[in-house]
């Protein structure tokens, strides 16, 4: 069943390819193709539900920087799928929205629109689910820090009140910081060492 | 003749209805015996504060049970969990809405320091944006901790010149 669906997408569509995996039967589509693919398994082998819509960013050096995963399952067959089309432009990715086939893409879209920037064409609705809209980056791209970059806070009333910004977060010494045998953890936490407020050095107040 | 007097304890036949004390020893007294909460929970932390709340802890003893939540009608916010800079604008705007007098806990490493969370989308600290006046120390911190923190807040505010403000117009 699985070998087949792959065999038969690739003889159907061209330039798809098998996809090295570990686990499910996966394949690798064109991104003009994907709606066309997507509907094919939902409609004829049973791929009828959508279990994730994500994706990858392979690094500022990669030829093709962006890749849209989807996941699906079949109710009939009890089996995973995972099909996958590389973005063609590296800049503004783009890919079309599987939400007039699974409503449930809706806000799998809009969460890797929001984190990692790809635009689903067709999508009813694309705004950010997590950050606030205005947000400037997507904070699940590699170039972005996992501290975050200094913006104004997004509510301009809140932010002349407090005077606040949203700094970078303090990374050295951190929990996800990982550097055994290098520093004494009970200083390390919950301080860092070279960004961090202690008694000896105030705490930033903007 | 005049008698001595050999009442030791307060007799009322004798004083009226009359306390004497100090403004400052009473306001103080009237606020710190009935704290009303603001349970701004926002995470993990917000269970265990439901947990103060229940039987077993029963914040009721210290005269904070009454989690109010309208900001109106509430003294101190008790800030348990992490504040997402999403979140911040409208903790700061509910902090505003309170009444005063008002006072903050914050409860837990999120809200007092943005605890493990040293990331793009986490507020360092709840302290950025409110003046707290109390931290809780734990991850989440034991309903123990918490009630010390309210009485530790209790003290706080019997310390306070209160009846002072009261005399002069704003």
């Amino acid at each position: 069943m699985a070998t087949d669906i792959i065999a038969t997408i690739i003889a159907r569509f061209p330039g798809a390819a098998a996809r090295a995996s570990g686990d499910h039967p996966a394949v690798s589509v064109p991104a003009a193709a994907a709606p066309a693919v997507l509907q094919a398994v939902r409609e004829e082998f049973g791929y009828d539900f959508l279990v994730d819509v994500t994706a990858v960013d392979w690094g500022l050096e990669a030829a093709v920087r962006f890749t849209v995963v989807w996941h699906l399952f079949s109710t009939v067959a009890h089996g995973y799928l995972r099909v996958t089309a590389d973005c063609t432009d590296n800049a503004a990715p783009a890919m079309a929205s599987a939400v007039p086939l699974w409503p449930t893409a809706n806000w799998h879209e809009r969460e890797t629109f929001d984190l990692l920037g790809i635009t689903f064409t067709g999508h009813p609705d694309l705004r950010r689910i997590l950050m606030w809209e205005g947000y400037p980056y997507h904070p699940l791209r590699k170039d972005f820090p996992l501290a975050g970059i200094e913006v104004p806070l997004h509510d301009p009333e809140i932010a002349a009140e407090t005077g606040i910004t949203l700094i970078a977060a303090p990374m050295a010494g951190g929990p996800f910081v990982a550097s055994p045998g290098e520093m004494n953890l009970t200083e390390a936490e919950p301080r860092a060492k070279d960004e961090s407020w202690n008694e000896a050095s105030a705490k930033p107040t903007a | 003749m005049v008698s001595a007097n050999t009442e030791l304890a307060y007799n009322s036949k004798i004083e009226g209805d009359v306390v004497v004390s100090r403004a400052d020893a009473v306001i103080n007294w009237l606020r710190s015996s009935s704290l009303w909460p603001m349970p701004m929970g926002l995470a993990c932390c917000g269970i265990e504060l439901m947990a103060v709340g229940a039987s077993r802890f029963d914040i009721a003893r210290f005269g904070a049970e009454v989690m109010r939540f309208s900001p109106r009608q509430s003294d101190c916010m008790i800030v348990a969990g992490t504040v997402t800079y999403k979140m911040a604008p409208h903790v700061r705007r509910i902090y505003d809405q309170m009444a005063a007098p008002k006072w903050v806990i914050a409860m837990g490493a999120c809200a007092s320091s943005g605890g493990m969370y040293r990331s793009y989308a986490t507020l360092q600290g709840v302290d950025r944006i409110l003046p707290v006046d109390v931290y809780v120390s734990g991850c989440p911190p034991r309903p123990e901790a918490l009630l010390d923190a309210l009485i530790k807040m209790q003290a706080k505010v019997k310390r306070e010149p209160s009846a002072r403000g009261l005399l002069v117009r704003a």
